[in-house]
């Protein structure tokens, strides 16, 4: 055996081990002449990859629909799509796209620190971009520029229809909860609009605590909540988190309700049986029951063999908003694009009311919803595991009264 | 701050700790015994979890808790047949990038077959519940998964230091050549550790599926940890895994009942203040060929 091995060798695959968590996937970049381009660029490894898989789904679908239906002023769409990985990787990225691809937009990622590097150079590059994952209100904030589009719901709306409903089950005045915060800028950003709305609402903190997110075991954290007796579990939490909480909490048995403020579907459906509880919001699901809604979701399971989750909607929309927008405008150029989102054009994107992106910060206007977890008997398959508890907000509501306060962060309106 | 809770902390870290153990018990095996830095250990872990998601709804919990561990145990015989036995006098750093290599394979293998999305599992009915001892609590399927470790541990600990394979293997770890001098062959000796190194690997990842999200990056997850205990513990040291194990178990429960953002960052400060005061870890044994 060689000498050479020693002591340190065991130090440095530690290190190693920390690489993996950062790997990149190779690009696989089709060149067609005649055809107009669109990046794609989102996290498909790392803690938010499941996320990212269905992002893709939900984009090369609406890429197939067009492309099927003649494409954009005669020409085909070719998406050239990118693992993001993290805020470096994904602002070299999205230069890279601009510069080498050529590409005429970008759409997609999920992290809110890489949504704000990519944000920064499409606008340098004075190109659109239009986030589908990115919840933080920062970004529609002080964060903001004119190409950056966001689809995705801020972290406001998502408060917005979670506290709705914990209003009307009596949950939040006089009552305490219990956060956990993933810690870093999304949870950050989500604790502080769901502290306010706690606030706002007469309620108050038995604890807030910051989890990294890294964690996989929350046992430590449940003896806390246990010790606490709070009258409402509440998750700001991301990603595989959620999915690692959610069975731990089940696990260890823990009476009190539970409501997050950021979510999504995939993670609950990958807790698995019983481990699922409490009151969650979406930007969409499965069960809208619109007839755009319907026929994506038919389209989606014919094509995958599964149900579409909020992430595929929102890259699904996303390229189909820029397919509509392009053939109105006649033109690919990116500066008409961002004028005419910004103009207020109106979208369907599968929900009862049509939404359109506000000038003041280029946050889409929509619908959001809350589901509620399904008992385990009433389940029909693994898939069904919540019920739709309504819209938010109300019909007879303006679409902007859930939106981030125009508190004058963001200056480009 | 009351001091009944910081000891239900305290004794839920033991809970936590058998958790450690078990994903760095066959790290440690294969690094001290075959000298190969496995950062696929994590991979082994998964492809573990994973048998147990296909195989639970045949066959039941039990039989995927059986069958599993042991087909990740074969699969460890075919790597060790077909590439670890290549590097054993190689220069470390090929073993390091071929183990590397390995993961990736895994992790982007997993990822093709199943998706990146995580794949539903849960408790089985008759492991689900809680035990109430006074005020604290323990679940059903931790005491069970601890029960499961210390069991694992001692029947590791049984044939390594209990049998003549045990003997065998020992002295190889020592001085390979004068084993060979003997006119023992360590080959199948090292083929044997292997497997049950990987296999342990595996039976870890049969044990977390019901309690953790059963994804394809959830060996790099766990890999960086299994690290720290197998470095805290000291290089060769069965015992000192298990404290390690323990150990990091417990202060980051009470880390986290202080300070909750610093939880995951407690082992590594403990990892580097072990370093300081013993470079070799709590109980590493001097082993020449280490050294």
């Amino acid at each position: 055996m060689g000498s050479r091995l020693s002591r340190r060798m065991l130090m440095q695959g530690a290190a190693g081990s920390a690489l993996l968590a950062g790997i990149e996937m190779p690009a696989i970049v089709k060149a067609q002449a005649d055809t107009i381009r669109i990046g794609h660029l989102t996290p498909l490894t790392g803690f938010l990859g499941p996320l990212g898989e269905y992002a893709v789904m939900g984009v090369k679908l609406a890429a197939e629909e067009i492309n099927a239906g003649g494409g954009v002023l005669g020409r085909k769409i070719d998406l050239v799509m990118e693992d993001s990985i993290n805020p470096q990787t994904a602002s070299a990225k999205a230069e890279r796209l601009i510069e080498r691809d050529k590409v005429a937009m970008i759409i997609g990622e999920i992290s809110s620190a890489s949504g704000l590097a990519i944000g920064q150079v499409a606008n340098r590059m004075k190109t659109v971009f239009i986030n589908t994952g990115c919840n933080s209100d920062a970004l529609r904030g002080t964060s903001c520029n004119p190409y950056m589009f966001h689809i995705e719901a801020a972290n406001s709306m998502y408060v917005q229809a979670t506290g709705q409903y914990l209003l009307r089950e009596n949950l939040v005045k006089g009552k305490k909860w219990y956060s956990l915060t993933a810690d870093y800028a999304f949870g950050h950003d989500l604790l502080r609009v769901a502290k306010m709305f706690m606030e706002t609402h007469g309620g108050q903190f038995a604890a807030d605590e910051l989890v990294p997110t890294d964690t996989a075991d929350f046992s430590p954290y449940l003896l806390k909540i246990r010790q606490a007796r709070p009258d409402l579990v509440v998750s700001n939490l991301a990603g595989n988190q959620i999915t690692n909480f959610l069975k731990q909490y089940t696990e260890y048995g823990l009476p009190f309700p539970v409501a997050g403020f950021g979510f999504d579907t995939v993670v609950a459906w990958g807790a698995g049986k019983g481990n699922f509880s409490g009151i969650w919001p979406l930007v969409w699901h499965h069960l809208v029951d619109t007839p755009s809604s319907k026929k994506y979701v038919d389209a989606f399971q014919k094509k995958y063999g599964k149900l579409p989750d909020n992430q595929s909607w929102g890259d699904y929309n996303s390229l189909k908003i820029v397919a509509q927008s392009m053939s109105e405008i006649k033109s690919p150029d990116p500066q008409q694009l961002a004028e005419h989102l910004r103009k207020g054009a109106k979208f369907d994107v599968m929900k009862a009311r049509q939404a359109y992106f506000r000038s003041y910060d280029n946050q889409m206007m929509m619908e959001m919803y809350a589901v509620r977890a399904k008992e385990p008997s009433k389940m029909k398959d693994e898939w069904d595991i919540y019920d739709a508890l309504g819209t938010v907000p109300g019909p007879n509501e303006d679409l902007e009264v859930i939106a981030p306060p125009k508190d004058g962060a963001c200056k480009i309106g | 701050m009351q001091l009944v809770f910081v000891l239900e902390q305290v004794l839920n870290g033991l809970l936590v700790g058998a958790y450690y153990l078990l994903i760095a018990l066959g790290l440690s095996l294969i690094f001290a015994l075959g000298g190969i830095v496995n950062l696929a250990h994590g991979g082994f872990y998964a492809i573990g979890a994973y048998l147990a998601v296909m195989l639970g709804p045949r066959l039941g919990f039990a039989g995927a808790f059986v069958l599993s561990p042991i087909a990740v145990g074969m699969l460890g015989i075919a790597i060790e047949r077909l590439l670890f036995r290549r590097f054993y006098r190689a220069d470390p750093i090929l073993s390091l990038l071929l183990t590397f290599g390995l993961a990736l394979v895994i992790e982007q293998g997993l990822r093709m077959v199943f998706g990146a999305a995580p794949l539903a599992f849960s408790i089985p009915p008759e492991l689900r519940g809680q035990i109430f001892i006074g005020d604290f609590i323990y679940p059903r399927y931790r005491l069970m998964m601890f029960a499961v470790a210390i069991a694992a541990v001692t029947a590791t600990w049984f044939i390594v230091y209990r049998t003549s394979f045990g003997r065998v293997v020992r002295a190889g770890v020592q001085n390979p050549d004068v084993v060979g001098a003997l006119g023992i062959s360590l080959a199948p000796y090292m083929t044997a550790i292997a497997a049950l190194g990987v296999g342990l690997a595996g039976l870890a990842g049969v044990l977390l599926a019901p309690i953790a999200g059963v994804h394809p990056a959830m060996g790099a997850e766990i890999l960086t940890a299994a690290f720290v205990v197998v470095v805290i513990g000291g290089l060769g040291s069965f015992w000192g895994v298990i404290a390690a194990a323990m150990l990091v178990g417990v202060v980051r429960g009470v880390t986290i009942y202080f300070n909750p953002s610093w939880g995951e960052a407690s082992m590594y400060l403990l990892m580097a203040l072990v370093l300081l005061l013993r470079p070799r870890g709590l109980l590493g044994e001097r082993i020449l060929k280490f050294e």
